[in-house]
């Protein structure tokens, strides 16, 4: 192949065409003919993606229906296929091919008589999420962002009987769009100021005209919003537990794996491609908001997630606290620290994912994901439990799992001070998913004690109904085989050889272009890997032998009070976190 | 040109806003979000508004014989449109659901999803 960036609107066009041919033809397909088509096509977009990210160095730019630019202005769609972009789809195609083997034949979706809508949709969000990672114009980014929602709001809200799904998909709908919209006020304001919607033209135009002044602080504020909210940064984060717990399982891993890291992604690449230069933000005041944003998202994620019952809401907050420690990743701005990012997110996406369909088993054998009424039911699941377990030990960055390189590289750039952060984030979420399978596979511990006379305020995750048509008496093959793979894949990230190296290569190639290095373990980093680890162990053990719970946990009610389910609550907040940003970054404008 | 199309514009983005936040009826919210939308509307048809210029449409007018509207901009307004029609009819059917299963489309009543 001579010109492979030809290829590249084909990631967006493949799933695109192979949805619609399965809404057009589901009616009349059988299941298993709708399914195989599904994962054909996904499979066939994920082979297109890895095939283009081995091709991507040099980065290709591809100019789509070769509207090129002409005397520098340029109106034509851009697509961008770096090492990072391509990555990130690659990730989403494979995640979304997971998720469909996982749901394969048993997963019961409505509407009963059209086999292949789940598929459908499913495609349609690889599509999206494809299309949002290698956008080049800021305006189909947006686009993208808006189709990547849009079938998220839909697959979150898949199972519309359900009371609670269809709540949790409108409050993750009104919260995304609100953002979306906020960060296309942004994009236009950067339109009206540079005449450009390509990333780089217009980082190139504002550098052009001086240092940046309060528009330039306004539109920046306004696109970080929207990216912000999809990355569940606090306080936009709200929809995130909501729209986590109620998703259909095999719905959670795409959204928790790769979707809200699509907002981390988006918010290095503008940042890196538009706001970097003179014209744009000074990096220290990127460096403060993304900091303290991303030690505030790290610091609540964990404190809520050690606090919840409800199985798959808890692995929600883990994800909103690993996002915080990407943010703090990003918001060092060292080329290293990018790279340990790149490789933390592809672990924590394993993981993550393999978690969330042990869970999705649990929900099918036993009708619920309450902790405490589960608690020692699922004895006999030994498979499970085992790869429950690993997956909560990759979660606290075991050595060699690629989570522990990614977060041991992370904080060698983050320094001493946030190093402390991450091994105390990664011990207490593991600590709670290692509390969560010591009691329900293992039956450890006292049952927890409930007290009907006071109400928590709390989602317990009893009541929920399984999504299989029936309960399942035995575990289906494909639903443990994709957890087992993508655990393996998770540990793949972290030995593989060499592939640390490329990853980082191509991160920083695409990026600030800085001293290119060769990241591998070092001793402090699997000794940090190995504490966090330990740590977690023994907050678990000490909550599982507390029949109360552990003493502290009291002062949790405030915040958990604020997780009010409302959406008037939610939008108040995010504007708050919108002015928050603002005045994070205006010291560096006005001194400027 | 003056600001005051800008100031709409800021204007509606934030009375949207505000009426989803204090929104009592979700089927009002969500008419709520497309009024912020309309902010972004606004906001495009301004970046692009020229002093005396005309409709950018050159089935009658000679290409350069005088100024027209930036095209882009109302191309992207047309996007945006399409973009939001999609959003609006799938909350709708959302709150539709919820009507149904909650028997409220009071936001302040659903306490299914907390802590």
């Amino acid at each position: 192949m001579d010109h492979p960036n030809h290829l590249l609107p084909l990631l967006v066009a493949v799933p695109l065409l192979g949805a619609t041919l399965l809404v057009a033809g589901g009616r009349r397909l059988p299941r298993a003919v709708a399914e195989t088509a599904g994962c054909a096509v996904s499979a066939a977009t994920a082979g297109l993606a890895i095939f283009l990210v081995l091709q991507s160095s040099p980065p290709m730019v591809e100019w789509v229906g070769d509207w090129v630019p002409r005397d520098g202005v340029s109106v034509g769609i851009m697509l961008i296929g770096d090492g990072p972009g391509l990555g990130m789809a690659a990730l989403a195609s494979l995640l979304t091919l997971a998720a469909l083997a996982y749901s394969w034949h048993y997963f019961d979706e409505p509407p009963r008589r059209h086999a292949g809508s789940f598929p459908a949709l499913m495609l349609l969000f690889q599509g999206g999420m494809c299309g949002f990672a290698i956008a080049g114009d800021l305006f189909n980014a947006f686009v993208f962002f808006e189709l990547m929602s849009v079938v998220a709001y839909a697959l979150t809200g898949h199972r519309v009987e359900e009371a609670r799904a269809v709540q949790g998909a409108l409050t993750f709908g009104v919260v995304n769009s609100l953002g979306a919209y906020a960060m296309l006020m942004g994009i236009v304001l950067l339109y009206a100021r540079t005449g450009e919607l390509a990333m780089a033209q217009i980082g190139r135009r504002l550098d052009e005209g001086g240092p940046p002044d309060a528009l330039v602080l306004a539109a920046f504020v306004l696109v970080l919003t929207g990216l912000l909210v999809k990355a569940a940064a606090v306080p936009f984060h709200f929809w995130l537990p909501d729209a986590h717990a109620v998703a259909p399982t095999p719905v959670c891993m795409l959204l928790s794996g790769v979707m809200v890291e699509l907002g981390v992604y988006g918010t290095w690449r503008v940042y890196g491609d538009v706001f970097s230069g003179p014209g744009g933000i000074p990096a220290p005041d990127l460096e403060r908001a993304l900091i303290v944003l991303g030690a505030l998202t790290a610091v609540v994620g964990a404190v809520l997630c050690w606090c919840q019952r409800h199985i798959k809401r808890l692995l929600a907050y883990s994800t909103v606290a690993h996002m915080g420690l990407f943010l703090i990743g990003i918001g060092v701005l060292k080329p290293e620290g990018d790279g340990g990012v790149a490789l933390y997110i592809l672990g924590h996406a394993g993981v993550k994912a393999a978690l969330f369909a042990c869970t999705g088993i649990l929900l099918d054998r036993y009708g619920s994901v309450d902790e405490h009424a589960l608690h020692g039911r699922a004895r006999k699941l030994r498979g499970v439990a085992a790869l429950f377990g690993a997956g909560a030990l990759g979660l606290a960055g075991l050595p060699p799992f690629g989570t522990g390189l990614g977060k041991a590289l992370t904080e060698e750039a983050a320094g001493p001070a946030l190093t402390v952060l991450f091994v105390a984030v990664s011990t207490v979420t593991a600590g709670a998913v290692l509390r969560v399978g010591a009691r329900v596979f293992l039956g450890l511990g006292p049952k927890p004690e409930e007290d009907p006379s006071y109400e928590p305020y709390e989602t317990t995750g009893s009541g929920e109904r399984p999504e299989t048509r029936r309960r399942l008496k035995r575990v289906p093959d494909t639903m443990t085989a994709v957890p087992a793979l993508l655990l393996a894949a998770a540990l793949a990230v972290g030995v593989a050889p060499g592939f640390a190296t490329v990853v980082d290569h191509s991160v920083s190639e695409a990026g600030s272009g800085g001293a290119f290095t060769s990241p591998h373990w070092t001793p402090a980093g699997v000794l940090l890997g190995l504490t966090s680890t330990l740590l977690a162990v023994g907050l678990a053990a000490l909550a599982v032998t507390h029949r109360k719970g552990l003493p502290g946990e009291a002062w949790t009610g405030p915040l958990r009070r604020l997780q009010s389910g409302h959406i008037g609550d939610y939008v108040a907040w995010l504007l708050a976190g919108a002015a928050l940003l603002g005045a994070l970054a205006l010291p560096g404008i006005v001194a400027g | 040109m003056s600001v005051l199309p800008y100031l709409v514009a800021v204007w509606v983005f934030l009375a949207g806003c505000y009426g989803l936040a204090t929104s009592r009826n979700l089927i009002h919210a969500v008419g709520c979000l497309t009024v912020c939308q309309a902010a972004t509307y606004v906001l495009l048809i301004a970046v692009g508004y020229r002093d005396g210029a005309t409709a950018p449409v050159y089935s009658d007018i000679e290409p350069a014989s005088r100024p027209v509207v930036d095209p882009v901009v109302q191309a992207l307004a047309l996007t945006d449109v399409v973009v939001g029609a999609t959003v609006t009819a799938l909350l709708l059917a959302l709150v539709l659901q919820i009507s149904k299963r909650h028997g409220t489309v009071d936001p302040d009543e659903l306490s299914e999803l907390r802590g």
